[in-house]
């Protein structure tokens, strides 16, 4: 009997044989280097550098490609393996391009309440895109699905890029939004 | 650089009479006003680091004694009295010098809580002295804060706030003279809900996978980098200033004998004022949602309260009236956990509103143990066939049959956490599963939780 099932999750870690996705970038800048480096001395072990390193990797090569992680392990003096068990455990790095401007929206329980699957919804139809689906051919949009971004008192809320959230968010919010990232009013993504 | 946010959050944060002797405002001062994170509003409006000043006059082992008596629980969501745990803490003997580190836990993603936050928002150099306190008490060589990666926001506002207290001289060398060093080191997560229980955030810390660690050895034994370690919560640390400065027992004559002190609790959901509300522990249930927050915001019948953040199980009518305690609410079958109460309308669907929840359990279950791993899997699964008209009534005891073999079975509690949910609501509001199936569609009408776009 087949019963349906739910759909895979988009920022699942990577099914077999499936590749991750090509950045142009292959090295770090020597000015991002010295950032790790400085890093490193903080902490009573190198390898707490790791999680900081993977986000300077994502500013500089746009999101977390393969060639990124071996960049981090190389620039820790760590094996590639821990770095990519990390990148590939954690959500916030992106493993994929992502559109100029990143919308994580949560759907989690308290914003459900208030009307967080309708604002998925209109999310993508105003975008064009759907979660997991990278960005828009213009390169402008980007939709993910995220758990509760702790705003659940003002929900729903959705989050542009790492800025700070956009709070009771309806169709009209949404449009203002949008037209904000046109005029530049959000820092674009990885700057 | 993410900008420090210049608009207000649209949060409710007071109420009448907040801030008389009757609701104590010991955590949320100034909470709505941006320019309360400077160091000097802070001493100058707040009594701030009055009471490191105070500690730092003091024995170490007295300032744990004082925490001791002030009785105050850990607000992360086991409860667990603060004192105790840093007291468990190893100390210097002639052989042996040790180094501690202390780590407050600003992970919070809990769903239904958004408190600790606040206090990063609009308080965070309480948290600081908070941090200087407890440093002093257990002499540790460094404190971590680790946040959630989703708040850079509020991580360079902290970071901004630190080096203020640098500046100030709170924080690097021979502290106000006391030849004691410490600073503070600020680590930023990457978005998994896991993080947030302390072993696993102490591998995030150390830069690894968010996996749970097995217990023992505890943090105070085997922490962070291998060191003695204390793990608490950002909203346990923010209290202590103020126990220190009125001293233990005075703190303990708020709330109940037990369940001593305030704590912020956030309302979500479908109510009038959704917000953060800082309330005496031992507070109605039913007070909180109608009188502070409103009550019903569709001007439907309320149907469930979940009083703990998203692991604590369910509530109905019958236990609107709960007091606000750990014990209390742990004597009726749920748990104070996080303090985050989600308030949901009699139109909400139930078995919609435990799909999502199962859901994500699933998708942050880090899947290092079998029960964990494939039950939130199985669970998903079943709900979903049910929600989409495919159950069977099998199906109920099914899951029914599911949760006794998680719960209790696994390396940390997140298995135990996607229970309550699950096995409250069958108990609950199993009419709503059983409509589900008969009739392979809502018991309530409306009910839209769950977004047609797919993939998650
Ligand atoms: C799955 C899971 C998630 C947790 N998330 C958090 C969290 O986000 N914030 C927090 O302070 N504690 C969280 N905890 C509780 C911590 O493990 C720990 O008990 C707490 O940080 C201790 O601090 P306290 O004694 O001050 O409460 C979580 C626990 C579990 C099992
Ligand atoms: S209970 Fe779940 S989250 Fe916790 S260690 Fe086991 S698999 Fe990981
Ligand atoms: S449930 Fe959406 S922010 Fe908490």
């Amino acid at each position: 009997m087949n019963h349906p099932q739910p759909p895979e999750t988009s920022n699942e870690p990577l099914a077999p044989g499936q590749r991750l996705p090509e950045s142009e970038r292959k090295e770090f800048s020597p000015e991002a280097i010295a950032e790790i480096q400085g890093i490193m001395a903080k902490f009573p072990d190198k390898l707490a550098a790791t999680l900081p390193a993977l986000y300077i990797a994502q500013r500089e090569f746009g999101f977390v490609s393969l060639a990124a992680m071996k960049a981090v392990a190389k620039a820790i003096g760590i094996p590639e393996g821990h770095v990519f068990g990390v990148a590939t455990f954690y959500t916030m790095y992106q493993k994929a391009p992502v559109g100029k401007f990143h919308f994580s929206v949560c759907t989690n329980i308290s914003c459900a309440l208030r009307g967080a699957a309708q604002l998925l919804e209109k999310v993508c139809e105003k975008t064009g895109v759907k979660p997991g689906q990278g960005p828009s051919p213009d390169g402008m949009w980007s939709v993910e699905e995220v758990e509760c971004l702790a705003g659940c008192g003002v929900a729903p809320c959705i989050q542009v890029n790492q800025d700070v959230y956009d709070e009771l968010v309806d169709e009209q919010k949404l449009i203002e939004v949008m037209e904000a990232c046109k005029r530049g009013e959000y820092r674009p993504w990885a700057q | 650089m993410a900008a420090i946010r210049t608009k207000r959050d649209p949060h409710t944060y007071t109420f009448p009479g907040f801030g008389t002797d009757k609701f104590p405002n010991l955590m949320l001062r100034g909470a709505g006003d941006l320019d309360n994170w400077h160091l000097k509003v802070y001493e100058q409006q707040h009594e701030g680091y009055v009471a490191m000043k105070q500690a730092l006059k003091m024995e170490p082992v007295a300032v744990t004694e004082e925490v001791k008596a002030s009785g105050i629980r850990g607000r992360g969501g086991a409860g667990f009295p603060a004192g105790l745990k840093w007291s468990f803490m190893p100390k210097d003997t002639p052989e042996r010098k040790l180094t501690r580190y202390l780590v407050c836990n600003g992970d919070e993603g809990e769903p239904g809580t958004f408190k600790d936050r606040v206090i990063l928002e609009y308080n965070p150099h309480q948290l600081i002295e908070g941090m200087i306190i407890g440093g002093w008490a257990m002499q540790c060589a460094v404190g971590y804060i680790y946040i959630r990666g989703e708040f850079l926001w509020l991580i360079e506002k902290l970071e901004a706030a630190i080096q203020e207290a640098r500046e100030a001289g709170y924080l690097g060398k021979n502290i106000l003279g006391t030849g004691w060093d410490y600073d503070l080191l600020v680590y930023r997560g990457a978005g998994a809900y896991i993080c947030g229980e302390e072993t696993a955030l102490l591998n995030s810390l150390e830069g690894r996978r968010g996996e749970p660690r097995v217990k023992p050895p505890f943090p105070a034994a085997k922490g962070a980098f291998g060191q003695p370690t204390t793990v608490n919560n950002v909203e346990t640390l923010a209290a202590v200033p103020p126990i220190i400065r009125m001293g233990g027992a005075e703190y303990a004559k708020i709330g109940t004998p037990k369940n001593t002190g305030t704590r912020i609790f956030g309302v979500s959901g479908h109510v009038k004022r959704p917000g953060i509300y800082e309330l005496p522990l031992g507070t109605p249930m039913n007070f909180l949602v109608e009188e502070l927050a409103g009550g019903s915001s569709t001007g439907k019948k309320i149907k469930a309260i979940i009083p703990g953040g998203a692991s604590a199980p369910m509530f109905d009518e019958k236990d609107f009236d709960c007091p606000l305690d750990f014990d209390t609410v742990k004597a009726r079958g749920s748990m104070a956990g996080s303090g985050g109460l989600i308030v949901m309308d009699e139109d909400t669907c139930i078995v919609q509103a435990t799909l999502r929840l199962i859901k994500f359990y699933a998708h942050e279950s880090c899947g290092q143990c079998t029960p964990c791993r494939e039950g939130c899997n199985w669970m998903e699964m079943i709900l979903y066939r049910i929600e989409h008209g495919e159950g069977r009534m099998e199906d109920l005891d099914l899951l029914a049959s599911l949760t006794p073999r998680i719960s209790m079975r696994t390396l940390c509690p997140l298995g135990d956490a996607a229970c309550g949910p699950m096995d409250s609501a069958l108990q609950k509001f199993r009419h709503e599963f059983e409509h589900h199936i008969t009739h392979k569609t809502c018991y309530t009408t409306g009910s839209k939780l769950l977004s047609t776009v797919g993939a998650h």
